[in-house]
This record gives C-alpha cells, structure tokens and sequence, in this order.
C-alpha cells in the first residue's frame, strides 16, 4: 500500500490505470503520473489485473473480447473514486465507449456507466478536478505540443496542458502549424496503412521541426512513439517525451527512443 | 463506374508517388479548411443551427414514408411526375425513357453525384444520347473520362495546365494560339461551348440537395448557374435524387442551406439557390414542359432502423473529406468508390456490401476530425467502426490482423501471464535497443520499421517496478 494510509481518510483514492504501453514501454511516464496525482492530494494504487484497455480489439470489430476485457478492468477499478490514465485514447475509451458495449445488458450498463463518469485523463484531471494550476516543475526547454486525437476531440483537452506547461518556469512554448490534426497513428492503422501513416506522420514531422522547438510532448504515448520513431529516423535531434514526465519535473530517463540524431 | 474499393492499399500507394496528384491535394487543405473555420467562427448560432439541422432530418427519417407521399402528392398536384425508383437499374431505365420520349439527342446535365451513383452516363451514351456535364469541374473530367475526385470539387485532383491540354485537345474548332495561361480564360472557354449545349439539348437533368414535402419543390444549390441553365432550358426537366433528400418544409430547408454552403466552401451561400415546382405554367416566362423527380431508393430503406441510419442525414457537402487525413493524403480516386473520403467509407459498405467495400471503413485513423466539422452531426469514426464489427463477425477481417488481435487479447484478458511474458519479454527487448534507445528494424514490426524507428523499451515494466518499489517501501516502513 502506498504511504498515503498515514494521510487524511478524504484524501481521494485514485486507480492509475497505466496503460499497456507506459507498462510495457515507458515507465517514467507511470512514475510521473503517480507523483503528479500524490501531490496534487490523490491517493494513488496500481491495481495488478490491468493490462490493455481494448482500443484494439474495439477498433478491429471484435466487440466480445473488447467487453471481457472491459469487465476486467470494471472489475479491477470500480471501487476507486476516480480512475485517472495518462493517455487521451485510453481515458476516452474508458469513459466515451465502455457503456455503449454493454447495451441490452442492464446490470453492466449501469455499472459501466457508473464507472465511466469516475474515468479521467491524468493531465485534465489535475486541472479540472483537482484545480492543480502549477505543478512546480522547471525546465529550460523550448517545446511544442501535439494534441492527441481523441483526449483533443472526445474529451476537450487542449487548453488544460498548455496552461499548466506555462507555469513550467523556464519552459517556452512553441505552437507548431495544425498542432491539433492527427500524427498517422491510429493504432493498428499505422501498420496496417503503413504508407498513408507515413505520408500523415511526415507532415506531422515537417510541422514539428518547423516550429523550432527541442523538444515535442503529448499525452499520447502511441502518438509519441510514432512521432519519435519518425523524427529519429529522419535524423532530427528533437527530444520527445510525455508531457506528464516534463510537468513531474522526472526528466532523468533518456527521451523517448533516445536523443541525438 | 468500376467498384475498386478492395484495392485501396495499392489504389493508395500509387497516390502516394504521384506528384502531380499530391501537388493537387494541397489545394483541399489550403482552400477549404480555413474558410469553413471562419464561416463557422463569424456566426454565433453555427452549432445551434447543426444540432437543428441533424434533429430536422431525424425526424424527416423517423417518418420517411408519410414525407415521401406527401411530396409526391404535392409534385403531382404541380403537374410534375414522381417515379419510383428501387434500384439504381430502374432508375436508368426510367431517365432513358423519358428521354426517348422526349427524342433526345443530347441531355445537359446539372452536377448530381446521385447520376454518378446509377452511372446514368454510361447508359445514355450506350442508348445513342449524349450526356453533357455543364459544371466545369464535371465536365473537365467527362473531358477525361474519368469520375469525380470528390464530392463538391469532382476536378479537385488536376490542376490547370492538365485543363488546358484537354481543352486544346477537344475544343479543335477555336484558334490554336489563343492564350489559356489564366483560369478565367478556362472558364470563359467551358463556359462558351456549354452555351451552345444547353440551347441544343432537349433534356436537362439535375439532382437535388433538397425534396421539400409540404411544396412539392426541388432545391440545387451551384456557384456557376449552370443548373438553372439545364433545367430551364431543355424542354423537360428531370430530376435523379434519392429518398432521404426529402425535408419536411421550405424552413425546414432554409435551416440547413445556413450550414451546408458554410461547411463545404465556407459561403454563407451558393451563389444560386434554384426552387423548382413542377413544369412552366402559363404564366411563366420561361421554364420545361416536363418535370419529372426519379426517386432511388437503391439500399437506403434497407439503412432504416439499422446502426447506420444516420448516414441518411448526410448532406454531400464534402467537410468530411475536407478534413480528413487519409483523404489528404491518397485524393478521392484511390477509394475506388463513386463516395470518397469518410462518408464513403461509411456509405459505399451500405450502397454495395462490406466483402467489395470492407477496405474503406478500416482506412481511418479514427482521428474524428469528419465528425468534429460534419454539419448533421453524423458519428462516422462510430459508423465505421460498425462496419468493422460486421467484418469481424463474418471473418471477412485478414487473417493476420486477426490472428494478431487473438494472440493479444489472450494476454489482455489474462493479467498474470500478461504481467509474467511482459516481464521477461521487455527488459529483454529494452537490452537489445542498445545505447541507441531505438530499433531501425526488427523481425515482425516491419509495419513499423519500414518508415520509422521503434522507441525501445527502458526495462522494467511499471507494473514491475512499482511492484518492487511497494515492496522495499513496505520493508523500510516495518
């Protein structure tokens, strides 16, 4: 259990759901999701039976292994006042599409319903919940955002990490063209459309660079990875990192796939 | 036209490499986007005015059958001519003879992507009458013989010295030195000889953006003026349009025209708004002898009452593929399909089947941008991913990505293996990333590496390492 039993019992408890690609890829970013909830007064678990939230199963057409899964992590997170993951897509799927798969299925309708209102994505969260306005992180960088499709388009999020990014004290914003039009990602897309991807992803890679900063954050790790892996292999020295690991201040692992050219 | 929908990858790939084309598409971008942000910006009521817009056509569809006979009874009562038209054959064969009766030669025709949809060009011109398209964009493409590129902006995939070889190459009878350089000059040229056509035609066909049911009227909206040119001079008017273009009312219709011209080129207007009812009265100066509204079901009744009825709100004003970054990046030829673009993806699956079409639906990031600017409010990433699911469930899905989703979901629904296997699998991963930190190929993700470098792993999973970190916190606590 985390130190937080020695807090206040109104501290709210909070399930991070880290998800499959911070589990698997970047850590950090589950780290740093972690020390901005504590300190924003959140008492935070990592609840063991989570895995995928089952965007891939849902966008493939497969909805009965995407409801297992659904159930599974229902099960594994209901009991949480709010349930905060640091990724656009993965909170939308939680609290946007998680009811429309149990319709005709009242029980789990209401349950998942139930679930979905406490589901939040970890930055605007922060702010709109838990009225954070400056998480006391400093940086000399000058970067620019990318929003990310579905925090951006299915749950607002536009203003909320640029308002806390500046109060980031030595960081400079840089907004680079269509910072809101999408990377090429789109999951599965990117390897099943792997040439449009790219041709969508190049553009996204033209944009960043021109906006002259050194350095891209999301909230998106799957459009990171996908930004990171473009710009890597067209040689650009940009740094890429998640927008939680800059607004923690934990900037000590090597950006995402690396730095340099 | 041929349905080449299945070949969309390699459709997509060759507009991938063709620089012309690419060179064209800047121009989606660059002139739609900021004109339909600024139409929208500079009128405060915009979304109230969508949400009216798709509540009108909902309800116009909840009772589709009542609007349908009304308008019938109202064009009949005006002295026009309802067919009914169930397939896209029996439409053809309605329009033909129509013509035949009228002895037509030559039938201009006002743009309608519905006489796209029943190919009416192809049957005429079989039967010995000559279809000619009088929108400048159709009619440089009929010039080529080939299809709309999209739905508003058919040409939008040439550019202008492409136009003017084919001007040169047809229009043999105008002097060879004349200067093409200026668009204008293209367009006095078109519009010229199309003068000619519409006086010689005996038959004007149209489509239609509105069936208003409590006045038995048609609506086109043109920015050229060459749809009023086709239905009014021919001397009988015909009318393709298909079963959901009904609205109840002329307010119900004023209510929408205020966000279809703001959503597709940015006017707070066409330049024309054309109201026909019925054929010339006495009265009239002008005006057909005939009218006739062919109606095309052609699967639509079959969309009622399914997940896919709210494709039936769809006004053809292009936003979707406007913003859209697939489009953007193949053009509407490469959907190999009469609809491009994310309506089409939705639409063609209902029009002609998922087996031939199941390629559309899959080729969206899901990025939402359609939906975020779509005037009636159609969920189309929603729609699509339906399509997906009827896919799935027929094991239409390739075997790769299904084979692929099945090993995955094995681990996803299995939190302790997926913890073990992740365990061991990424630090191993992560080692092999090197100092690098990055992957430029690796066995299986060629998808990925093929155009970009895969981040690597850091080590431990998060699972892993908080696990480890409760557990030295718990110890340094006790």
């Amino acid at each position: 259990m985390t130190s937080s039993e020695t807090k206040s019992a109104r501290q709210p408890r909070v399930g991070l759901f880290a998800t499959c690609l911070v589990d698997l890829f970047r850590p950090s970013v589950g780290f740093a999701s972690v020390k901005l909830l504590q300190d924003a007064g959140c008492e935070v678990h990592v609840p063991v039976a989570q895995t995928c939230c089952g965007q891939p199963a849902y966008n493939t057409g497969d909805r009965a292994d995407t409801r297992e899964i659904a159930e599974q992590v229902i099960e594994a997170f209901e009991e949480f006042d709010f349930i905060v993951a640091p990724s656009g897509s993965c909170a939308s799927m939680l609290k946007k599409h998680y009811p429309g798969l149990f319709e005709g299925n009242a029980a789990w309708e209401e349950r998942s319903k139930a679930f979905s209102a406490k589901c939040h994505e970890l930055i605007s969260f922060l702010t709109d919940v838990m009225m954070v306005r400056d998480t006391g992180a400093e940086l000399n960088a000058r970067i620019t955002y990318h929003d990310s499709c579905s925090g951006l388009r299915e749950l607002n999020i536009s203003e909320q990490p640029r308002k806390l990014l500046g109060n980031v004290s030595g960081l400079e914003v840089q907004e680079m063209t269509d910072s809101h039009v999408c990377c090429g990602f789109g999951g599965t897309f990117c390897v099943k459309y792997s040439d449009i991807s790219n041709a969508i992803v190049t553009k996204k890679v033209g944009n960043i660079d021109g906006s002259g900063a050194d350095m891209l954050l999301a909230g998106d790790l799957g459009c990171l990875m996908n930004m990171a892996g473009k710009l890597k292999r067209q040689g650009s020295d940009v740094e890429v990192r998640h927008v939680a690991e800059v607004l923690a201040g934990m900037t000590s692992q090597p950006p995402i796939a690396g730095s340099g050219k | 036209m041929e349905l080449t929908a299945n070949k969309f990858k390699a459709n997509a790939s060759k507009a991938l490499i063709d620089a012309q084309l690419q060179k064209a598409l800047g121009n989606v971008e660059k002139g739609f986007i900021g004109k339909r942000q600024k139409a929208a910006d500079a009128l405060p009521e915009f979304d109230a005015l969508r949400d009216n817009a798709r509540d009108i056509k909902n309800h116009t569809l909840a009772h589709l059958d009542l609007y349908l006979e009304e308008y019938e009874r109202k064009v009949t009562a005006a002295g026009g001519h309802v067919h009914w038209a169930e397939t896209a054959e029996d439409a053809r064969r309605i329009v033909l003879d129509i013509c035949r009766k009228a002895n037509a030669r030559t039938v201009t025709k006002g743009k309608s992507m519905i006489t796209e949809e029943i190919a009416l060009n192809d049957h005429l011109s079989a039967n010995g009458i000559e279809p000619v398209e009088t929108d400048l964009g159709e009619y440089i493409i009929q010039l080529r013989g080939e299809h709309p590129s999209h739905i508003i902006a058919p040409a939008v995939h040439l550019n202008k010295e492409q136009v003017e070889g084919d001007f040169r190459r047809v229009h043999t009878h105008l002097a060879k030195d004349r200067d093409l350089t200026e668009p204008v000059s293209l367009l006095s040229e078109a519009r010229e000889v199309l003068r000619q056509r519409y006086f010689a035609a005996d038959v004007g066909i149209t489509g239609a953006n509105f069936l208003i049911a409590e006045t038995g009227t048609s609506v086109i909206v043109t920015n050229e003026g060459n749809g009023d040119l086709t239905q009014t001079l021919g001397k009988v008017h015909v009318v393709v349009a298909s079963i959901e273009k009904i609205v109840p009312t002329l307010e119900d219709t004023s209510q929408i025209l205020r966000v279809l011209a703001r959503s597709a080129t940015g006017q707070d207007m066409s330049v024309y708004t054309t109201f026909s009812t019925g054929p010339k009265r006495e009265e009239d100066p002008d005006g057909p002898d005939e009218y006739h509204v062919v109606l095309l079901d052609n699967g639509r009744s079959a969309m009622l009452g399914t997940e896919y009825q709210d494709m039936l709100r769809c006004i053809r004003c292009g936003a979707c593929m406007n913003h859209c970054p697939v489009y953007h990046a193949v053009g509407g030829h490469a959907y190999g399909s009469v609809y491009p673009g994310p309506m089409g993806a939705v639409l063609t699956p209902s029009l002609n089947g998922i087996d031939e079409t199941g390629q559309l639906p899959n080729a969206s990031t899901f990025c939402g941008r359609c939906e975020a600017v779509c005037p009636m409010r159609i969920p189309l990433p929603k729609m699509m991913r339906h399509w997906r699911e009827r896919e799935f469930e027929r094991n239409l899905t390739p075997a790769v990505a299904r084979y692929g989703l099945k090993a995955w979901a094995f681990f996803a629904k299995r939190p302790k293996l997926y913890r073990m296997a992740a365990s061991l699998g990424m630090p191993l991963l992560s080692m092999f990333g090197g100092t690098s930190r990055r992957f430029h190929s690796l066995p299986f993700a060629g998808g990925w590496t093929r155009y970009r470098d895969l981040p690597a792993p850091e080590g431990r999973t998060f699972q892993q390492a908080w696990a480890q970190r409760e557990a030295l916190k718990q110890e340094t606590e006790q």
